[in-house]
């Protein structure tokens, strides 16, 4: 019972690797669905710093990055000179690649901890980040590095060309990279990582070293951040110099905040989120005011992300729970969805009169087509917005009140 | 090892420490014996606590040796000290508050069982550090609090895990920082039965406000008096001494007068 349990997230992770591609079969979906698995071993990697060590890193994309450059690079040479390695070992080569780097500048970056930490790790990801504009035979310059995933070994008939195969190279690998760091938390160096995160003063005081227990922390973050990075390399077929910079540091610790830092499956979930809300960028323009608010909201009202919200109703996770919280929820999701429309009417009118203005001012949304710059339009918006605003929040009170008594006889 | 037989469980020489120009620890000379309950007493600012953080390498020495059973451990790290066999808790409540209450006793125990940074073993398979950590839950009396977050226990009981947590590893000399600081009389006759039942055989120095623990365990008495141990004695050759009594009676008459 217990193991099984324990293994029920793992047989329905699975399942849903080897049954969505079947669900959503488009080219698209596909390719959406292989960034999303190197985005959840690059945001679990990052969650052995943030998460399980108490450290706020501004430049994991190095490891990231610097792992894709060396995975391109060895597709060429192996491709070049006919070396005996399967595509499906390559992204090893990207593992030991964010290891080797992550090593001596982990050493330099873990010596500190907290503010003086973030400040390093900031400082050596701008450092790289200019190496990778300045190196130009190494990082390619402006058009990066590109590579060819079909032209090496081919194995069992695989030749890694339709997208499919690639999607369940880099869902294995990504299953197996899950695997290996839920194992680490569970290990001697995993738990007192934790203890540093809690009280690093305290970890020296039982005999352990907290620049050491950080150093092998950052080491096997930087392994697994070079894994994800080989992969994206195999993915893309090309790596460019953006990759080791602030944006994808910084999109990383997005991903982890938001999917909750608290909890193994948080960044699973974060990534998975993330990088479809990255889809969104072909629907909207605006993509990233919507990832920003996102981002304030969740570190304002629930700043266990949202594998924090889940688990926060394990508490009420049966049938008398449910039938008091359901019916809250319900009436607080109909001013709910009504003020994220007004909200996204918002953005999108203002988005249209700032920056599509040339298309002239009539728009669609949602099915209707209206005047952005009419005044009516606005008005209707503001009403909106402050109507549905007030109703939400009345609802407040009593979605508290059925919290209260969802949880209470199962408390004692 | 220089595990010496015969060396005092701790030996300090000439130990100063200054702040800037102030000087807090003026020449403390002190030598606990293996095997005692040793008490420092003193008045508020004397230089207790730092002389603990001192010894235990939290801060570094502006001059002076620190010598562990023999061994010269004067400028080594905390974690260095404490794997020679050194173990002390703090004034101020010092766990890990997000792990389980077990989880705090697992970490202090993990080192002294050789299992150091290993990630290559599960956690839940290590028997003998799940029976110790267990062993030393059931001393200090929390092994019905064993599966909660540590931050969620009571003042009382987190000074119990302060205890337990310095204790787990096994260290042979432990120094403990007002362990019963803040407690009420139930509370401390609790903790100095602990006390003394989880410094058997070892060597112990204690920082204590409350004189009625201080006489009920200690074999000898140091007085820490403005940065230098002006008296160190049995708890009645002590209560005798005539310059402590100066030092104490001058100090709460002084107190007293800036009151009134």
């Amino acid at each position: 019972m217990n193991a099984l349990t324990r293994a029920l997230p793992w047989l329905s992770g699975i399942a849903a690797v080897l049954i969505l591609p079947h669900v959503f079969s488009s080219g698209a979906s596909i390719s959406i669905m292989s960034l999303i698995g190197f985005g959840i071993i690059f945001a679990l990697s990052y969650n052995i710093l943030l998460g399980q060590t108490g450290m706020l890193s501004f430049g994991h994309a190095v490891y990231y990055g610097l792992g894709g450059f060396i995975t391109a690079h060895a597709l060429n040479i192996i491709a070049g000179s006919k070396l005996p390695i399967p595509l499906p070992l390559v992204p090893l080569i990207g593992g030991i690649a964010g290891l080797v780097f992550a090593a001596p500048l982990g050493w330099v970056s873990t010596k500190r901890a907290g503010t003086a930490f973030s400040m390093i790790s900031l400082g050596v990801g701008e450092l790289v980040a200019a190496c990778a504009l300045i190196l130009r035979g190494f990082f390619g310059g402006e058009g990066g590095i590109s590579t060819s995933r079909t032209s090496v070994l081919q194995v069992f008939g695989w030749s890694f060309g339709p997208q499919i195969q690639v999607y369940y190279l880099i869902y294995a690998w990504c299953l197996i990279c899950a695997g290996l760091m839920y194992a680490f938390t569970q290990t001697p160096l995993g738990r007192i990582c934790n203890a540093v995160r809690d009280n690093p003063e305290r970890t020296e005081f039982v005999g352990y070293s907290t620049h050491m227990v950080r150093f092998l922390a950052f080491c096997i973050a930087g392994f697994f951040a070079g894994v994800a990075g080989g992969l994206a390399a195999i993915h893309y077929e090309i790596v460019t110099s953006g990759v080791v910079g602030a944006g994808p540091s910084g999109f990383v610790l997005l991903m982890t905040f938001i999917g909750g830092t608290g909890f193994f499956i948080g960044p699973v979930l974060g990534a998975i989120l993330m990088s479809a809300m990255q889809s969104l960028s072909d629907i909207t323009g605006a993509w990233l005011l919507y990832l920003g608010i996102l981002f304030i909201l969740m570190v304002m009202f629930a700043p266990g992300g949202l594998a924090g919200l889940l688990f926060m109703h394990r508490p009420a996770a049966n049938l008398h729970g449910l039938a008091k919280l359901a019916p809250a929820y319900l009436v607080a999701a109909i001013p709910g969805l009504g003020l994220f429309a007004g909200i996204v009417f918002l953005i999108e009118t203002s988005h249209h009169v700032l920056v599509k203005s040339s298309e002239g001012m009539q728009m669609r949304l949602l099915g209707l087509e209206y005047q952005a710059d009419a005044p009516l339009t606005w008005a209707l918006i503001a009403a909106l917005i402050v109507v549905t605003f007030l109703a939400f929040r009345r609802t407040w009170p009593w979605v508290a009140s059925a919290w209260s008594e969802a949880i209470k006889p199962e408390a004692r | 090892m220089t595990n010496i037989s015969g060396a005092p469980g701790l030996k300090l020489v000439n130990l100063q420490k200054s702040f800037g120009v102030t000087p807090i620890i003026r020449g403390v000379e002190l030598e606990v014996h293996r095997g005692e309950r040793h008490a420092i007493i003193g008045p508020n600012g004397a230089g207790k606590s730092t002389l603990f953080h001192l010894i235990s390498g939290r801060f570094p020495l502006t001059s002076g040796q620190v010598w562990l059973k023999g061994e010269n451990i004067t400028g080594l790290a905390p974690f260095e000290i404490n794997r020679r066999g050194l173990s002390r808790s703090f004034q101020v409540t010092n766990i890990f508050p997000r792990l389980s209450v077990f989880e705090n006793i697992r970490c202090g125990v993990l080192w002294s069982l050789g299992y150091r940074y290993s990630f290559w073993q599960g956690i839940e398979r290590l028997r003998d550090a799940r029976e110790r950590a267990e062993d030393i839950l059931e001393q200090i009396n929390l092994t019905a609090r064993r599966d909660i977050p540590a931050g969620l226990l009571s003042y009382a009981e987190q000074r119990s895990l302060e205890i337990g947590i310095t204790v787990a590893g096994g260290a042979d000399v432990i120094m403990l920082d007002e362990p019963t600081a803040g407690m009420s009389n139930s509370e401390t006759d609790y903790a100095v039965e602990l006390i003394r039942k989880v410094s058997e055989g070892k060597t112990l120095i204690i920082v204590e406000h409350d004189m009625g623990v201080v006489f009920d365990l200690a074999d000898r008495i140091s007085v820490l008096v403005y940065g230098q141990v002006i008296a160190t004695d049995t708890p009645e050759r002590i209560r005798s001494n005539a310059a402590v009594q100066e030092a104490y009676l001058g100090t709460a008459a002084h107190a007293d007068s800036e009151h009134a």
